[in-house]
């Protein structure tokens, strides 16, 4: 259980003129929860589908439980399992069915096949829709069984791509445990997200990534420090948030932004203060990125 | 929830194969309709040309001999140009990507598309020749003529299911698949199935001698009515062995590209 299970170095890709990764470097330690998190837009998915052999990178290596994706893709696809943005089914056999084919296909017996799908059916809640088509299933039962499918039999990693978009909360909960039983086992899980609360939630380490760059890396309580202290949260009249201003948190730099804020707006208005949260992270690492690429 | 399997466990060749060939033909059975147009078009043509424009081709009444070798190609393009359709459907599903990431075979879920094709057609042909041999059909094939019959069908089915397959791959979608493909089904009727290339004007006359359906059909007419082959049937395989292997490879090279572009 040491070292990096995933380890990307310098990649980066096009497609036609457009950059879409521009020289991502990052680390995955074996047994993590890691989220990349970022933008709609941000590169996520190719970086995702490079890593799981799908797309092939301009320049950069990306080595997967110590293998190539380029040079030993036969033993990278033996390493990873993965769950797309997009449901991977086929929507003209049934849960069932699908479920059995890849359990087929993963090298399992017929009669192991029919044992795991009945597991997999039932630990997902998808006894009951087992034999209809996957073209009456919900969004939700959709992703559930999709990521059923990624998990018939364990490879060392596992890929989802924003897992809980589109799902209701109910759902959303029940897959986070599922994620948790994996770390309990061993599996490394690389997830995509685009919500800040579930990076938050699940990941051990979260990377931060916009326009193709990694921003910043670290735990959750890493990035919070990095906004500052505490935030000042300004409301109107009417209760509605106007304005937030990060502070260290001292009564000196406190009572200085409350001044400045009492300049400029009415001071019988009010202000609450509390910890960043991963929304403040966001905002402020995408906004020096901005500021960055300005200069 | 039990953990399951190892880094190493994996598919062989044959279960891979087997698992797509299943699925294929559960895809084909499952899809009633298009089964059963596959097998009633070429049917109704059959009667269609046999009862209504028979007479004034042949009066003799003799054409249902002529027409049925025409007619079996024709089904076996109707039958294998859903494989373009099944194909493009796949190739622009989320399902391609799990297949892909797995350390299986990927190309084996196209060569299950055109396994169950191979079983469609000749499935159709059988009927065909029963509904044929119903309405008059009288072929003169020993149990030898029969079997080489029925290979050079299986041959001329197989090239044109992987003509279409790769067809399948190139198009952008299902329906572009389906345009696409109809262009070759055209070709059956400008060659020597319905009438007599000699009756065709002398510019037509050309291309449908030497395109390469005419010497198919002139093989299987022979070797079932006992008419004069010549030497159509080395240009049968020959045209079909090239344009097999054209298609296999063309297949292979559209699939590859086509990784993780969708
Ligand atoms: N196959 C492709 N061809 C052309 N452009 C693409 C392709 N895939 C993604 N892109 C572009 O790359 C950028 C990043 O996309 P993506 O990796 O899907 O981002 P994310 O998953 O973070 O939303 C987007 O601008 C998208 O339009
Ligand atoms: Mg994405």
């Amino acid at each position: 259980m040491r070292g990096n299970v995933i380890e990307v170095k310098g990649l980066r890709k096009k497609f036609g003129h457009q950059i879409v990764l521009d020289g991502i470097d990052l680390a995955v330690p074996t047994g993590t929860v890691y989220a990349l998190l970022g933008p709609n837009g941000a590169g996520k998915t190719t970086l995702i589908n490079i890593m799981s052999t799908l797309v092939a990178p301009d320049e950069g290596s990306v080595k997967i439980a110590g293998y190539d994706i380029v040079t030993d893709k036969n033993m990278v696809k033996r390493s990873i399992s993965l769950t797309g943005q997009f449901a991977a089914v086929d929507e003209m056999l049934t849960g069932e069915e699908n479920l059995r084919m890849i359990c087929r296909l993963s090298g399992l017996t017929v009669a192991e096949s029919n044992v795991r799908t009945v597991e997999l059916l039932q630990h997902f809640d998808l006894t009951a829709a087992a034999r209809k088509s996957v073209k009456t299933y919900s969004g939700g039962m959709r992703r559930r069984l999709d990521i059923a499918i990624s998990l018939v039999i364990s490879r060392p990693v596992l890929f989802l791509d924003e897992p809980t978009t589109g799902l209701d909360t109910i759902s959303r909960r029940a897959l986070w445990k599922i994620i948790d039983q994996l770390k309990e086992r061993g599996i490394t899980v690389f997830l995509t997200t685009q919500y800040l609360e579930e990076a938050d939630q699940l990941a051990d380490i979260i990377t931060v990534i916009d326009e193709g760059r990694v921003v910043a890396t670290g735990t959750a309580k890493e990035l919070k420090s990095r906004v500052g202290g505490e935030v000042i949260e300004l409301f109107n009249d009417k209760d509605d948030l106007i304005r937030t201003v990060s502070t260290t948190g001292s009564i000196h730099d406190i009572r200085q932004k409350l001044n400045e804020l009492a300049s400029i707006v009415s001071p019988e208005l009010r202000v609450n203060i509390r910890k960043p949260s991963m929304d403040d992270v966001f905002l402020a690492l995408t906004a020096k990125e901005m500021e960055r690429s300005l200069s | 929830m039990k953990i399951h399997g190892s880094i190493s466990k994996t598919a062989s060749f044959r279960t891979t194969n087997a698992v797509f060939i299943g699925r294929s033909i559960r895809l084909s059975l499952r899809n009633a309709e298009a089964l059963i147009m596959a097998i009633m078009l070429p049917v109704m043509l059959m009667l269609l040309f046999t009862y209504v424009f028979g007479g004034s081709i042949d009066p003799s009444g003799n054409y249902v001999n002529y027409v049925v070798p025409g007619i079996i190609l024709l089904c076996a393009g109707f039958g294998s140009s859903s494989t373009g359709v099944d194909v493009a459907h796949d190739m622009t599903n989320g399902i391609i990507d799990r297949f892909r990431t797995m350390p299986i075979q990927s190309l084996s879920v196209v060569t299950g598309h055109v396994v169950a094709s191979l079983a469609r057609n000749l499935l159709a042909t059988a009927v065909v020749i029963g509904v044929a041999l119903l309405v008059g059909f009288r072929p003169s094939a020993n149990a030898l003529e029969w079997l080489a019959a029925i290979g050079v069908i299986s041959l001329f089915i197989l090239t044109i299911t992987w003509l279409f397959a790769a067809i399948g791959l190139v198009a952008g979608s299902p329906s572009a698949a389906s345009g696409y493909g109809f262009i070759l089904l055209f070709l059956p009727y400008l060659s020597s199935a319905f009438v007599p290339t000699s009756s065709m004007p002398s510019w037509l006359q050309g291309v449908a001698e030497h395109q390469p359906i005419t010497p198919v059909i002139e093989t299987i007419r022979g070797l079932l009515t006992g008419t004069p082959i010549h030497d159509s049937a080395w240009w049968a395989v020959g045209w079909c062995a090239l344009i097999l292997l054209l298609a296999i490879l063309w297949s292979i090279v559209s699939f590859n590209r086509k990784a993780g572009r969708r």
